[in-house]
């Protein structure tokens, strides 16, 4: 039967793996860069599941704390991205990733 | 019946993750995003991390994407975007060819690598083997404040540090506003 | 003594700086003075080395006076030295000697000349060039001497300037020494390349050793022979001395006659023994340029009509008569010539230059004549001068005419005849000379109405200082022939002086024909010479017979007028092409990389989109390509 299946290490890796890549074409497809940050979230969730799939795998409590860790990175970021974001867009509101160029050579 | 879970906590996932990379309207990506960090978190539990998926509600749903909100609300960002233009053409090309290259590249070396996984450190604490209802989280903290404490006290200071750059950054020069925002200390 | 050869060339150097600095200060004539005395004091140096060297053995006679290391490059090592040995220090002295007559001859010549000062700066310039050019110990600094002569010669040529004809003529002899220069330097590299050295030692010794192939020392020989054709104004390229003729006199006397022009026939004597291992038919090339051109410039003198230009063909045939006895190995000879013509060419260029003074810079001889009577001296002395150029003994140009006639005759008969008729020509045309300009009627006074303000003054007599270096020439002249008289071995003073130099490449002809009859064609070459002044005053002294002066000898055989028309035409035009290509490949290739550098910029500048997400494709790709060789490396392989 279906239900016997267990999921293995390899299926929550593999879904890490798809949930990294929608990310990845997310952070380059869309502009508003709010939206793109959402889609570094993503990212970066894909890489937290797979070191839990592999702390359980391993037998590894390291790759927890990894997570842990992770995670507070993730909003000390998530602070300072959205503060440069309101900064850059109280000066032009309705400016999407593409106009911030500036340093256009 | 861990299938029929992993099975409904990918397609929370995914579903998820596809709205945000799709809904125009940057509310709707941000409840998009709530979805998979949800079904995240599910998954988080059957892989006995029980403390993370809690932290990973509290946190990243209810902080971190309450916060995008309401850096949404405050700048009036929600007017929808146009998906379907693309100033650069290439753009979308590449973003598909990175994304199914990445994707395709990483399932293929996991597959083939599946027989290398190996049990090889103490093995998690479980709360049924150990008959302690907080093994999980007496065990990641042994970790945390054990091997890794300087981790643990460097990633603090990083914690100031975002705060006080955030205030700095959002300052408006020309009166002492408080209307900043977006520097609330997290972790207590 | 000999260590202080040095201070031969420092003294005119350091006359060429004084008159830089003081010059204008100095004025007439004091800057003159300075300029003569510093060459005298060189003179005098030369001369107590000269005697320094007597006092040696003969196979001590050789000093090398290094002041530094001028190129220490590598495996190249050329010091600047001074090489005093017999050769050398011949050389020095008569451009010394000779030089410090003309010095003091300059200071009445060129009395009034507003530039007076800046004659005598180029003049010790060229004297200090010349002496580099003789005492140098190597190829290298040979021809920085060389070089310098070739400059000073063209400052000296277009010294009045401000006429055209002495401008171009400027210009004229130094582009034509220039290619000459190019066979120099060729002989040069070709000469490290084969022995690793420039310096004369090393060469000679080389060939002498027989550690000189055959192929390379003959090719060396025949660059420096193009440089010498060049310098010395041998067949392809004597257009320049004619020419050269535009400058004031003592410049003619010093550079044209006596010293530059002779730095061609140094040079191949210099070198000698290279010349010896090569092939055969290289010295006979050269002797056949050198008679070649002798006769060429002898048919040429014959129907010119300018006082001066008659000596510069002259000049042209002479050193055509010294390579011929470089060519036919006879060194010595060719030396001895040398020294004879710097005597009497200088006493006959200077008494023209008296001359030319006299008759208040008038210099074509059809308005002279019964000059004799209004300058007596100037004529007394270019007589002297005369008689020994048409080679009439016992005047020094007979014996060493003579001599070179010899070795020529030794090598082959046919050169000998050459040489012969060459004589014969060259005392046709002295004759003719001196017939116009001292005897004769009087053809300047009827232009009197003609000339207007000249026709108001008579010719006359030169001041002393221009008198008294033509009189101490004119007896040199006299008895310059007692260095190398034929008559026996002990009176081969010359020989005997420049033994160690030439014993290697000095051709024996003891065995030979001409040797044993010498006195025979000692006799030949009086009794042609004589012939020669003879048939002069029949046509030109008696009027007996009708002068032969066609326009193609008088223009030259149009040698010049067809060198000069295709370089204007067709030469011009191959030179713009060269040009055309340095232009578009040479400078094209370098502005065009700079061109490719700045449209690759251009074009990746456009990578620098200024938006972020172009930055994250590009991150993305670089995370895809390190994947791919991850994956490669992990699990392909």
């Amino acid at each position: 039967m279906i239900a016997s299946l267990t999921p293995t290490t390899t299926w929550y890796l593999v879904l890490a793996a798809v949930l990294f890549g929608i990310g990845t074409v997310g952070v380059l497809v869309r502009r508003n860069p709010l939206v793109m940050f959402m889609c570094i979230e993503l990212m970066l969730n894909a890489v937290n599941l797979s070191f839990v799939a592999l702390a359980k795998r391993l037998g590894d409590i390291g790759g927890q704390t990894t997570v842990f860790f992770v995670m507070v990175d993730a909003a000390a970021e998530v602070v300072v991205g959205l503060g440069i974001i309101v900064a850059i867009m109280r000066r032009r509101p309705g400016a999407t990733a593409d106009d911030i160029s500036v340093l256009k050579g | 019946m861990e299938f029929v879970v992993f099975v409904l906590a990918s397609a929370m996932i995914l579903v998820g993750a596809v709205g945000v990379i799709v809904r125009s309207h940057p509310v709707h990506a941000a409840l998009s995003l709530i979805l998979t960090l949800f079904g995240v978190a599910v998954l988080f539990v059957a892989q006995e991390a029980h403390f993370l998926a809690v932290v990973q509600v509290i946190v990243y749903a209810g902080a971190i994407v309450v916060l995008f909100l309401f850096v949404i609300m405050l700048l009036g960002v929600d007017r929808t975007e146009d998906i379907t233009a693309e100033p650069f053409r290439i753009q979308r090309p590449l973003a598909a060819i990175v994304g199914v290259g990445v994707v395709g590249l990483v399932v293929a070396s996991v597959v083939a690598a599946r027989n290398a996984l190996a049990l090889r450190g103490d093995g998690l604490s479980i709360a049924e083997e150990t008959g302690d209802h907080d093994s999980n989280i007496r065990q990641l903290a042994r970790s945390i404040f054990g091997d890794y404490v300087v981790a643990f006290e460097i990633t603090s200071v990083l914690l100031v540090v975002a705060v006080v750059g955030t205030v700095v950054l959002t300052r408006r020069m020309r009166s002492s506003d408080d209307s900043s925002t977006g520097s609330k200390a997290k972790g207590a | 003594m000999l260590d202080l050869v040095w201070l031969i060339p420092a003294l005119p150097l350091a006359g060429f700086f004084i008159i830089l600095v003081f010059g204008r200060l100095l004025g007439e004539p004091k800057a003159g003075i300075v300029a003569t005395a510093m060459t005298a004091g060189s003179f005098l140096v030369t001369a107590g080395v000269f005697f320094d060297l007597l006092s040696r053995d003969e196979s001590e006679r050789h000093h090398v006076e290094s002041l530094f290391s001028w190129i220490p490059v590598g495996s190249l090592s050329i010091d600047l030295a001074f090489l005093a040995d017999p050769l050398s220090i011949t050389m020095a002295l008569f451009v010394t000697g000779i030089g410090s007559l003309i010095h003091l001859y300059a200071i009445g010549y060129m009395h009034g000349d507003p530039k007076f000062s800046k004659f005598f700066l180029y003049l010790n310039l060229f004297v200090f060039s010349m002496l580099m050019l003789v005492l140098g110990e190597n190829l290298l600094v040979t021809f920085l001497g060389w070089e310098g002569v070739g400059t000073c010669s063209y400052f000296l040529i277009s010294f009045w300037h401000t006429r055209d004809s002495a401008a171009t003529a400027g210009k004229k002899a130094f582009v034509t020494n220039r290619v000459g220069d190019w066979g120099v330097m060729m002989g040069m590299f070709l000469a490290f390349g084969a022995v690793g050295t420039l310096s004369y030692e090393g060469l000679n010794h080389a060939a002498e050793d027989g550690a000189l192939s055959a192929v390379t020392a003959t090719a060396i020989a025949l660059m420096l022979f193009i440089g010498a054709c060049g310098k010395s104004a041998q067949l392809p390229l004597y257009i320049w001395l004619p020419d050269a003729m535009e400058g004031p006199t003592p410049v003619s006397a010093l550079i044209h006659a006596a010293t530059m022009v002779t730095a061609g026939v140094f040079l191949m004597t210099r070198v000698n023994p290279v010349l010896e291992v090569a092939f055969d038919w290289a010295p006979t090339l050269i002797a056949i340029v050198g008679v070649a051109t002798a006769l060429f410039a002898a048919t040429i003198a014959v129907a010119q009509t300018d006082i001066k230009k008659v000596l510069a063909y002259s000049t042209v045939s002479q050193l055509g008569f010294m390579f011929l006895a470089v060519g036919s190995g006879a060194y010595v000879a060719a030396i001895f010539h040398m020294v004879t013509h710097a005597f009497f060419k200088a006493l006959l260029f200077l008494g023209s230059g008296s001359v030319i003074h006299g008759m208040h810079h008038e210099q074509d001889m059809r308005k002279m004549g019964a000059l004799r009577f209004l300058m007596p001296v100037t004529a007394m002395t270019f007589i002297i001068g005369w008689l020994a150029i048409a080679g009439v003994p016992p005047f020094a140009g007979f014996w060493s005419k003579d001599e070179i006639l010899l070795f020529a005759f030794a090598k082959s008969p046919i050169l000998y005849v050459v040489g012969m008729v060459t004589a014969l020509l060259t005392a046709y045309y002295m004759t003719r000379q001196v017939i116009m300009v001292f005897f004769g009627e009087a053809r300047w006074k009827d232009r009197s109405e003609e000339n207007g303000a000249h026709g108001d003054h008579e010719p006359h007599e030169s001041p002393a200082t221009m008198l008294f270096p033509l009189v101490v020439l004119a007896g040199l002249s006299i008895v310059g022939g007692l260095i190398q008289l034929p008559f026996s071995k002990d009176l081969h003073f010359l020989e005997k002086w420049l033994h160690p130099v030439v014993e290697f490449g000095e051709a024996d002809i003891h065995s030979s024909w001409a040797y044993e009859n010498k006195y025979l064609l000692l006799l030949v070459a009086a009794v042609v010479a004589l012939a020669g002044i003879g048939a002069s005053v029949l046509v030109y002294a008696q009027n007996r017979i009708r002068p032969i002066e066609p326009e193609i000898l008088a223009e030259g055989w149009y040698y010049d007028k067809a060198i000069t028309g295709f370089m204007g035409g067709k030469g011009r035009d191959a030179f713009d092409a060269v040009a055309t290509v340095d232009n578009r490949v040479v400078d094209g290739a370098v502005n065009g990389v700079a061109t490719l550098v700045q449209r690759t910029a251009g074009t990746l500048r456009r990578t620098q989109s200024g938006a972020v997400r172009t930055y994250a494709a590009g991150v993305g790709i670089g995370v895809l390509a390190l994947l791919i060789w991850f994956f490669l490396r992990g699990v392909v392989l």
